[in-house]
């Protein structure tokens, strides 16, 4: 480990605390602001009533079809790509399995990629298709979280906002501008931005390449914006023209964490305590910077067996040699932490340790800033958990933001809290004894095992980064990953605007002296334990077949 | 405040109960008594499971049979000692109820029949609601009910433990009698108010049974917390087999329940129902009778203590301690009109005021007594025109209404201000149209009263003294007393509006009361306390009952409350910290065969991978009989502000959980080794 690689990751943590506040106070605008003239005229358009507060199953009802419906629609682009515009290359229609898991991949706000962008998909299909389900599907996930924090916001309320309402002006008024200054500042930093299909070049040694291009810049920002992660090219951000040198690099990483961290402040401020909503970063930022240091300190100390060959220094398998150690360990971390999924290093290679913090990131239910939106409903559900677990021993019923926890919070809560792993672990079991599944790993024995429960982690979490080695292009991959990717995504969803309605429903109790302390470091220590606690006892066993086995063979000296 | 300074506590673990429970807990383990428990039904469904699995293995003559047989063996006591929680929690109740129900098999009742006078003897499981019986010194009472005629000394002992004898009498608020208690002087009417098997005697025996305990709001969700839990750990020990195919191996079945069951919250899960039960019973032994398990509940989350000033922040009665003559009037003539006034007042006010004056003559004979009333608010004597009246200032003059001298009326509100505002209470006194000044009345605040709303406060606890005293008066109490705010002149109007708008604001509320008059606030309040000596209305609209009638409990009530929570939730937090230690002793036991590598995570370096597992079992189940006594007597709760309580008890039950079984299931992997048990 070096000077140079902490002033990084901690320059980087730095400048996260100081966006947030802005961020978060922007974001409120949004949530509170009665509707714009602007706005109204589309409203009326759509045919959307935005005074009406719906209840919290009539906002489910609006969020799920519209998430239905943006999957059958991306599934037509996908298939139909042919007959469609703006497709200079010729690409025919996409495989119907293949095209149905990037549908839900896109739609989920995973962006688990199993084809190749550049030698796939049209134009077309990844500006109309995809990016278009970039931006709704991180809408998606920011309206669901205004709703829960309507639910601790409000007191006696029979709604949790308007869906329709959220998603446009979340789209309208943060992502689209938002994009179009990042876009911008990409193509300055040197990302191509064009409808060419690509361009020839002649090497030094006379010979002929094709390289690929296409509008890249656009699809770059929102991408990492949106925390959805999937790249213009096969190679991600690791690819020069996605990821040009190392200002767009800090960039790319800091607008992963951006709007995550910003909606803890949004949080605070409308729930009338700021304090509440930097009690929730700073768990999540020390969750996160204790995976940083694992993985950092994994990488830099290298691979034992490497080193016996007289390569000595850091683990270089797999990394840009423009990004190193430090950046590779860095950016892996954030991009697990949240459920973005984009790469600058291919994670297959990190060591078994360093791996197994991205992996461990996703599993612990990505509430490490987090999706865009996915993150704070995902966190607020563990502090519905911790409050009760510990609550009661400050011999109060427990309550959180002065509404009391009660069985039907619980209830939802542990539902939301059990199915991410349920998908994780069932289906890694199942492609673990049927042969179609056992096709699918490159490597054999622990390591191989890391590869199919990554899988199946990144997309229960809907982070969509793959961990390399697993062919899952497969009809049994490309199925079974949508499904998990699909319960994932609103297996959680559905419970936390349950939640919602439950707790707006409700009376707030005043604080007091007597009231459970969810401000200050004995509760961010607390939560982050509670954190850690389940999601470690959940996903143990498996890791410990998986890169822990992995690590002890590496460390006596066996590679398989 | 501690449970055992309330009464003398039985030791908890006498020989007796100890075999009354042990026979319980085979009792319970009834699939019908066991599905009400999540989590112990799944253990005990494992434990049914792994030994069938166990004969299936004998039959066919297969290996590793004794360290099989040790696993069953431990899974199924760890289901009894579970059920033997519970029933040791009953235990002392069971017994308590035994005694209350052959009292109430012997009671015997004289009843009225028709307006003759005459009486008839019948068991006293045959008398209705409205019967009139008769009751006479020596006997027992033998229903619930209302005195209606006669006035009779009742030793209540029976069920409060109390032998001072208390008086009840026809009219006012002390006219309940209870079913077991005996009359000991005098003779009394009661009509019965009570049904069979309605009366407070037969609530007390479910009571303090348990038999008709149900589940509290907290304990349902904290029963589905566990079980998503257990689901959890169901998710991640199910697909290990899957996983462990992968890997090129096999886990044997045995091992895989005990990983299972050492998982699952089986410490919490089968201390649930002793915790809620051993909380209810620390009422009882307080001498406080919660009618449901959900009040101990609300008592804890008490915000608003509504007190009543008498008899809970001041002494019970008032003492004169000075006179205080207007302009003009000689001090010797306002103590003899005082003393003259109060000379038939039986009330100890009354009875301090001729205290004070000291030797004068007697009660004359042709003096007719004016009977205090709530409207007049004045009592004293006539004597033929001439009236010799005593009172609260304001009632004295609107009595005089305008025969009273305006000066002398204004320098005698002067005087009753300035006695207010020193927190004593001034009665006016009055011979005929004529003022003469006024008796200061101290109100004498208890000793240690102050500290206590300290305490209280700390806690996030506000404090309301309820008084019928003049704004200026109670003003001076409460600055004396401390307590938060006060309701001056209160009505029971006034304190129902008060509840209503503490509770507006999302706050609980405590009160105690005992008139007809506190009935709806009592039933609006979350917590209300009836005193025992209270009316039966009162009686039925509080949530519990205070046998001993003291409103100070109150206060004692709430910690109760806090404690029962905070047991609950430290047993949880144990519960769940301890799994880490248990990882690492049966991941490594059973993954080493297929990663030699993994022995590094052995760190407590157990002897063998079947000692391991027998170890974590063998802790998981023992710790539920050592975690009995705790469960039985609560946390130790002290007054604290949420953060101190929560940085303790998350220290010893969070951080000790975590510790706790890596030593002790070291300690037992030594002891398994030693005995070459595996």
């Amino acid at each position: 480990m070096t000077l140079t690689g902490w002033a990084l990751i901690l320059l980087f943590t730095a400048l996260v605390v100081l966006l947030a506040r802005p961020l978060g106070l922007l974001m409120h605008a949004f949530y509170a602001r009665p509707a714009l003239p602007g706005e109204r005229a589309l409203y009326r358009a759509l045919g959307v009533d935005p005074a009406i507060d719906q209840s919290w199953a009539a906002y489910a009802a609006s969020l799920m079809v519209f998430n239905v419906l943006g999957i059958a629609l991306l599934f037509a682009v996908l298939k139909l790509q042919g007959v469609l515009p703006l497709n200079p290359q010729r690409f025919g229609g996409v495989d119907t399995a293949l095209a149905f898991n990037t549908a839900v991949s896109f739609v989920t706000n995973t962006n688990w990629q199993n084809y190749g962008g550049e030698t796939t998909l049209s134009h077309f299909s990844q500006m109309a298709g995809l990016t278009v389900q970039n931006f709704l599907s991180a809408a998606t996930g920011i309206a669901a979280a205004f709703a829960l924090i309507r639910g601790f916001a409000r007191r006696d309320a029979p709604g949790i906002g308007n869906f329709w309402v959220d998603v446009t002006r979340i789209t309208l008024y943060l992502l689209l501008p938002a994009s179009m200054v990042l876009a911008l500042a990409y193509v300055a930093l040197g990302v191509p931005q064009t409808l060419a299909a690509s361009a020839t070049a002649t090497t030094m040694e006379g010979g002929r390449q094709v390289i690929a291009l296409g509008p890249v810049a656009s699809q770059l920002a929102i991408k990492m914006l949106g925390t959805n992660g999937g790249g213009f090219f096969n190679a991600n951000s690791a690819h020069p023209f996605e990821n040009p040198g190392a200002l767009s690099n800090l960039i790319q990483m800091l607008s992963m964490f951006a709007l995550g961290a910003g909606l803890t402040v949004t949080f605070g401020k409308a729930v009338g305590n700021l304090k509440q909503g930097r009690a929730l970063l700073a768990a999540m930022l020390l969750l996160f910077l204790g995976g940083v240091t694992v993985t950092y300190a994994a990488e830099a100390a290298g691979n034992p067996v490497h080193h016996a060959l007289g390569l000595f220094g850091g683990n270089m398998e797999g990394k840009e040699v423009r990004f190193g150690v430090a950046a590779s360990a860095l950016f892996a971390s954030i991009t697990t932490a949240t459920s973005s999924g984009a790469v600058i290093a291919a994670h297959d290679s990190l060591t078994p340790l360093g791996g197994l913090v991205p992996m461990f990131n996703m599993q612990l239910g990505e509430v490490v800033i987090g999706g865009v939106g996915s993150g704070l409903y995902a966190v607020l559900v563990y502090a519905i958990l911790a409050v009760f677990i510990a609550g009661l021993m400050v011999g109060r019923t427990p309550e959180y933001l002065g509404k009391k926890i009660e069985a039907r919070e619980m209830t939802l809560s542990v539902i939301a809290i059990i199915v991410p792993p349920l998908m994780i672990l069932s289906l890694a079991a199942l492609a673990c004894v049927v042969p179609a599944g056992l096709a699918g790993p490159l490597a054999k024995g622990p390591h191989g095992f890391s590869e199919i429960l990554y899988a199946f982690t990144s997309a229960a979490a809907n982070n969509g980064s793959a961990f390399g080695g697993l062919s899952g292009n497969t009809p049994f991959y490309n199925l079974l990953l949508a499904l998990g990717m699909f319960v994932g995504r609103f297996g959680v969803i559905l419970p936390v605007l349950a939640i919602a309605g439950s707790l707006a429903a409700k009376r707030t109790v005043p604080p007091g002296p007597g009231s459970f302390p969810t401000t200050g470091m004995l509760w961010v220590g607390l939560l982050a334990a509670v954190i850690l606690i389940v999601g470690g006892l959940t996903f143990l066993p498996a890791l410990v077949l998986g890169p822990i086995a992995d690590q002890a063979q590496v460390a006596a000296g066996t590679l398989l | 405040m501690s449970s055992e300074t309330a009464s003398p506590t039985p030791s908890l673990f006498t020989g007796r109960l100890l075999a009354a429970a042990a026979r319980d807990a085979m009792l319970k383990l009834d699939p019908r008594t066991l599905v009400r428990n999540p989590v112990m039904f799944v253990t005990a469904l494992v434990a049914t499971l792994s030994t069938v699995l166990l004969v299936k293995n004998a039959l066919s003559g297969g290996g590793a049979l004794a360290f099989q047989a040790q696993l069953v063996g431990w899974l199924w006591l760890t289901v009894l000692f579970g059920n033997f929680a519970e029933a040791m929690a009953e235990g002392r109740g069971k017994a308590q109820a035994a005694a209350l129900r052959q009292t109430k098999a012997d009671l015997v009742a004289r009843r009225l029949v028709g307006t003759t006078g005459k009486h008839e003897t019948v068991a006293a499981g045959l008398l209705a609601v409205g019967d009139l019986v008769l009751v006479e010194t020596g006997e027992l009472i033998p229903a619930d009910g209302e005195v209606i005629a006669g006035v009779a000394s009742v030793n209540e002992a029976a069920i409060t433990g109390e032998s001072a004898p208390v008086i009840r009498e026809a009219g006012g608020d002390r006219s309940a009698v209870t079913a077991g208690t005996r009359v000991i002087a005098d003779r009394i009417t009661v009509r019965v108010t009570a049904a069979q098997g309605k009366g407070f005697l037969d609530r007390m025996i479910a009571l303090v049974e348990g038999a008709s305990r149900q589940k509290t709001p907290n304990e349902i969700a904290l029963t589905i917390l566990l079980a998503g839990l257990t689901l959890i750990f169901l998710i991640a020990v199910g697909t290990l087999p899957a996983f462990a195919a992968y890997a090129g191996g096999a886990i044997a079945v045995p091992v895989l329940v005990a990983l299972f069951v050492t998982l699952i919250p089986t410490t919490i899960s089968a201390l649930l129902s002793a915790i809620g039960i051993a909380g209810m019973d620390r009422l009882v032994r307080f001498n406080v009778l919660a009618k449901s398990g959900r009040a101990v509940e609300a008592a804890g989350d008490i915000d608003t203590l509504l007190l009543d000033k008498t008899g809970t922040i001041t002494i019970g009665d008032r003492q004169a301690s000075a006179f205080l003559p207007l302009p003009g009037v000689s001090e010797a003539e306002l103590v003899a009109v005082a003393r003259l006034a109060s000379l038939a007042d039986e009330t100890p006010e009354g009875r301090s005021i001729v205290t004070l004056a000291g030797a004068g003559p007697a009660l004359p004979a042709d003096a007719e007594p004016i009977m205090f009333t709530a409207q007049t608010r004045v009592s004293g004597l006539r004597i033929d025109d001439r009236e010799i009246i005593k009172g609260a200032v304001d009632a004295v003059l609107r009595r005089l209404g305008p025969n009273s001298c305006k000066d002398a009326a204004a320098a005698l509100t002067a005087i009753a201000e300035t006695v207010a505002r020193a927190g004593s209470t001034p009665l006016a006194v009055a011979d005929g149209s004529r003022l003469l000044g006024v008796v200061q009345l101290k109100d004498i605040v208890k000793t240690g009263i102050r500290e206590r709303f300290s305490e209280l406060r700390r806690m996030g606890i506000r404090t309301v003294m309820i008084t019928g005293d003049n704004p200026l008066t109670a003003a001076s109490i409460a600055a004396e007393s401390g307590v938060d705010d006060f309701l001056a002149e209160a009505t029971p109007e006034d304190k129902l509006a008060l509840i209503r708008q503490e509770q507006r604001g999302g706050k609980l509320v405590a009160m105690c009361g005992d008139g007809t008059n506190d009935a709806p606030a009592l039933a609006q309040a979350d917590v209300g306390v009836a005193m025992n000596t209270g009316t039966q209305a009162a009686r039925e609209a509080g949530n519990m009952v205070d046998l001993d009638s003291d409103p100070t409990k109150l206060i004692e009530i709430v910690g109760l409350g806090k404690q029962l929570l905070m047991t609950r939730g430290a047993l949880t937090t144990f519960s769940i910290a301890n799994d880490v230690a248990k990882y690492f002793a049966i991941l490594p036991a059973i993954f080493v065969v297929l990663y030699p590598g993994l022995a590094v995570l052995n760190v407590m370096r157990l002897g063998s991978p079947q000692s391991a597992i027998l170890a974590a079992i063998i802790f998981n189940a023992l710790i539920i009989p050592a975690l009995v006594p705790l469960a039985l007597k609560g946390v130790r709760y002290r007054p604290a502000p949420a953060g101190e309580l929560l940085a303790r008890n998350l220290a010893v039950y969070g951080l000790g959980g975590l510790a706790a079984p890596f030593i002790g299931i070291k300690l037992i992997d030594m002891a398994i080794t030693a005995l070459h048990l595996a």
